[in-house]
């Protein structure tokens, strides 16, 4: 097992000029790592559409890969977006932060928590580069390889669950996450809503 | 009317790059003219949500996507279309076919889809306009292009 902050860590080394989206737990730990425009921190989020939303960006942007950190609870919440990722196939690196729990809840456990295999599922849609690790060390050893190399990727992670955690705040408002992340990958100033 | 070929064409001539859909009975139709369209790309997704989610990515990564579904994806995708509309503030397009549309107005129908549509996008503070049989689709690019210039979320209802 390892930290969510050592998962991440070894990812903030190995995750080059990509796009990193940061969910839920996640977007509690990315910040203190990584804050650039190109971190976007979903929150305030819809929960499970952290993929999707990488997806349409990794599909927009061909040439530059999306990491999207979701978590186990996420995941559950929006499978069909594996299904989805097989079929229009794009640099998307989905890390599946799996510490079993609904952390920013209070710890409740996720349905099936210790028995769904993701990686599993991954590849029964038709993902082939799926890879696992469950311990710091193997992370760290395998991170070049899973993040080298074109998408989709799936990479699960087990994670030690987190207790007492609050609900993730991003570093800045949305409208200036855009705004940033906009100018960083297209050159462009979204307009204002008239 | 819509039709496929004709509202393919006026998609492309708005410079919509992308559809992203789960189709109905209705606009099932069309799939054989947004397949072969050559300027924009057809996206399947598995639910309404993920398909909002989807089009907001495209829409952070410079594309001009629009969502085509079935209002029963509608009532699916509220936290979705909560969340890119209101938080992330993106002009999000939505075509919405509402099923038993023409039945509910006769009588025919008791099925509950035409009763909740037009509500539900007034309590999600969605703007939209109710394209029916006489408006053809240069209508629909009326509205994507009238949204576009305002840089705001809006639903066009083709009733079924």
């Amino acid at each position: 097992m390892m930290t969510l902050r050592e998962a991440l860590e070894i990812l903030a080394h190995h995750r080059g000029q990509r796009i990193v989206i940061a969910t839920m737990s996640s977007a509690s730990v990315w910040p203190s790592l990584s804050d650039t425009p190109l971190d976007f921190i979903y929150v305030p989020s819809a929960m499970g559409q952290g993929p999707s939303l990488a997806h349409g960006l990794a599909l927009a942007q061909p040439e530059r890969g999306v990491i999207v950190l979701n978590g186990d609870g996420c995941m559950l919440m929006n499978l069909g977006c594996l299904v989805t990722l097989a079929e229009h196939p794009a640099n998307v690196y989905l890390l599946i932060i799996d510490n079993g729990l609904y952390e920013v809840t209070g710890g409740q456990p996720t349905p099936g928590a210790g028995r769904i295999d993701f990686a599993a599922l991954a590849r029964a849609v038709g993902i082939a580069r799926v890879y696992s690790y469950d311990n710091a060390s193997a992370w760290r050893a395998g991170a070049a390889e899973a993040l080298t190399g074109p998408g989709p990727v799936v990479i699960w992670l087990k994670v030690e669950g987190r207790l007492g955690q609050s609900a993730p705040k991003a570093p800045r408002p949305m409208a200036e996450q855009i705004q940033r992340l906009r100018q960083a990958i297209t050159g462009q100033v979204p307009k204002p809503p008239s | 009317m819509f039709d496929g070929p004709s509202v393919v064409a006026a998609l492309e001539d708005c410079g919509v790059t992308h559809v992203v859909w789960l189709p109905d009975s209705d606009i099932g139709r069309w799939e054989p003219a947004l397949r072969t369209a050559s300027c924009l790309q057809l996206l399947r997704v598995c639910r309404e949500g993920e398909a909002i989610a989807l089009a907001a990515g495209l829409h952070l990564g410079g594309k001009r996507p629009i969502v085509l579904i079935q209002c029963t994806g509608l009532f699916e995708a509220g936290d979705s279309l909560r969340n890119i509309v209101h938080d992330l503030h993106l002009p999000l397009f939505l075509v919405i076919g509402v099923r038993s549309y023409h039945a509910h107005q006769r009588g025919a129908s008791t099925d509950s889809c035409p009763i909740f549509t037009e509500p539900i996008l007034r309590a999600w503070q969605l703007p939209y306009v109710l394209l029916d049989d006489r408006h053809r689709a240069a209508d629909l690019a009326a509205a994507y292009r009238q949204a576009q210039a305002k840089n705001q979320a809006f639903a066009v209802l083709l009733p079924e």
